[in-house]
């Protein structure tokens, strides 16, 4: 029986008045890769930052319903969502260096956790940078600024960023939406071998490319989860003939 | 009838070269006239000695004390609570009825003439709390001038930070204040330093605010409690006065000076650090 890490229950929110996320319920399990597949604005990006709770930062956002970490409530009184965030690292649709060095970058949020320690920090970096695959492309630039790295390799300075915060989760948005072909094989060979350490909701536009590293999928549409499954069953027999409809391609 | 597009766009871009030509040719004018007028009165002693007999002889050092002075008292007051206003407008409150009105009273001190504020400091603190003609009424009035300029300058430094910053920060596990302490406010500081040496420019040029609220002492001021002459007031006192017109000059002179070499001076060292941070 695998482990359940994080629980949905019921779970629905809005931006204002608009509706946003329409009663969702589902499981992730500890140490899997979820894909989550659906046209845009189907709801998949305001799930992930219903989870870090990131949606506090917009003016309007409301939620009900239960998301449970770890057995915790996440939306619960008296819990930090500091600490919260440092279990779930999260890697956003374009790549966002902060304006400075690799290095500084890649231990920013220890800092801000505290860590002072420069040959701590330094072992860290190079340990995440590694995890990252980015270690042997910037090893002799770590004082570069961040900013001056391609589109790609900002892309893994940023998941090396969160691996530097040992999260136990880890989001990405669409991480591979403005990278070209082979970066984006880089970032789907990292993912693969991150599995094993972290649990990771992946969600894309790319539908292939959640059929390519997910282990199970989610389809979302119009703020409703219409399915969850084995990645191999929903691409190979959906049991609602919308999602058969999206991965046909015949809209979205 | 219409003219043609290409001769259209020679016409419009000769005007606006002239225009522009026109703007820089004021400034060149005024400052060349003021340096002609000036610069033979100014020499390291005119810099060095206080003035003798009203100011008809000796220099201008007390008068450049006093404007270090009060420009450095009303930037210490005013930029901390300007930056401090700013950043509570943009990062810790929703846009809400409130923040409206902060902005819009920002906006209207903005439109205050100069000499009000004069008089309000002159009533207020040379007066009621008793500081008398001083450094510290100047300087607070002063500031009370600046704060509109600064909290303009910093909100719109500070809402040019992409909200991206903000989102990877806290994503990070940052707290609010690690938030804008480490990525929103350095990555807004070259604005918000733009309008701080803006505020210096007019505090070191000011001179109704001033003369009501810091006196027109000549002695060299040794406490926040000194009344002091600044080099604006010690020129205007000059020349309206009719006491010397070549050391008026020489004031005017080193003022402008002055100024400029502060603008340099901080473009510069911006420039250093933008240069270090992206």
């Amino acid at each position: 029986m695998k482990t359940i890490s994080i629980k949905v229950r019921d779970f629905s929110h809005s931006f204002g008045p608009k509706r946003t996320l329409k009663s969702i319920s589902l499981d992730i399990y500890k140490n899997e890769i979820l894909g989550i597949i659906g046209p845009s604005g189907s709801g998949k990006s305001t799930f992930l930052c219903a989870l870090n709770r990131l949606n506090d930062l917009v003016r309007g956002s409301t939620e009900e319903g239960l998301i449970e970490l770890d057995g915790e409530d996440i939306y619960g009184p008296g819990v930090s969502v500091v600490e919260l965030r440092r279990k779930i690292g999260m890697v956003f649709a374009t790549p966002v260096p902060l304006p400075r060095s690799i290095f500084e970058n890649v231990v920013f949020g220890s800092r801000m956790a505290g860590l002072k320690n420069r040959r701590k920090l330094g072992e860290l970096a190079r340990e995440s940078l590694e995890k990252a695959g980015l270690w042997e492309e910037v090893k002799d630039r770590l004082d570069l600024s961040a900013l001056k790295l391609s589109g790609g390799q900002q892309q893994r300075l940023c998941i090396a960023r969160i691996l530097a915060l040992k999260p136990e989760f880890i989001l990405l948005d669409e991480p591979s939406s403005g990278l070209d072909p082979i970066s984006t094989m880089k970032i789907e060979d990292s993912l693969r071998a991150l599995k094993d350490e972290y649990t990771i909701i992946l969600v894309t536009n790319n539908t292939k490319q959640a059929a390519r590293v997910a282990d199970r999928t989610a389809f979302f549409l119009g703020g409703e989860l219409v399915e969850i499954g084995a990645t191999e069953m929903i691409f190979r027999a959906p049991s609602d003939p919308r999602t058969d409809d999206y991965i046909s391609g015949r809209f979205g | 009838m219409r003219i043609r597009p290409r001769l259209e766009e020679k016409i419009v871009r000769a005007a606006l070269r002239l225009l522009t030509l026109l703007t820089v040719a004021i400034l060149l004018l005024i400052v060349g006239f003021i340096l002609k007028k000036g610069l033979p009165a100014v020499s390291w002693k005119f810099i060095t000695s206080n003035p003798v007999d009203m100011g008809r002889g000796g220099g201008i050092f007390s008068t450049i004390i006093g404007t270090l002075a009060l420009t450095l008292v009303a930037v210490v007051i005013a930029a901390p609570v300007g930056i401090g206003t700013a950043v509570y407008l943009t990062e810790f409150t929703w846009e809400n009825k409130i923040t409206r009105v902060i902005r819009f009273g920002a906006e209207c001190l903005a439109g205050i003439p100069s000499i009000i504020f004069g008089l309000f400091g002159f009533i207020l603190f040379v007066d009621k709390l008793k500081f008398g003609w001083s450094i510290l009424s100047g300087g607070l009035s002063l500031a009370f001038m600046l704060l509109p300029t600064i909290i303009r300058t910093s909100e719109e430094a500070i809402r040019c930070v992409p909200a991206d910053y903000r989102q990877v920060s806290f994503s990070l596990g940052s707290t609010k204040w690690q938030t804008v302490t480490r990525v929103v406010l350095p990555s807004a500081i070259p604005g918000i330093i733009t309008g701080i040496i803006l505020s210096i420019g007019r505090s070191i040029g000011e001179t109704a605010v001033v003369i009501f609220t810091a006196g027109s002492a000549l002695r060299l001021p040794t406490s926040l409690f000194s009344s002091s002459r600044t080099m604006a007031v010690h020129f205007y006192i000059l020349a309206r006065e009719g006491i010397s017109m070549s050391n008026a000059y020489g004031t005017a002179a080193v003022l402008i000076i002055a100024i400029l070499a502060i603008n340099l001076a901080t473009y510069y060292l911006l420039n250093k650090f933008i240069r270090k941070y992206s």
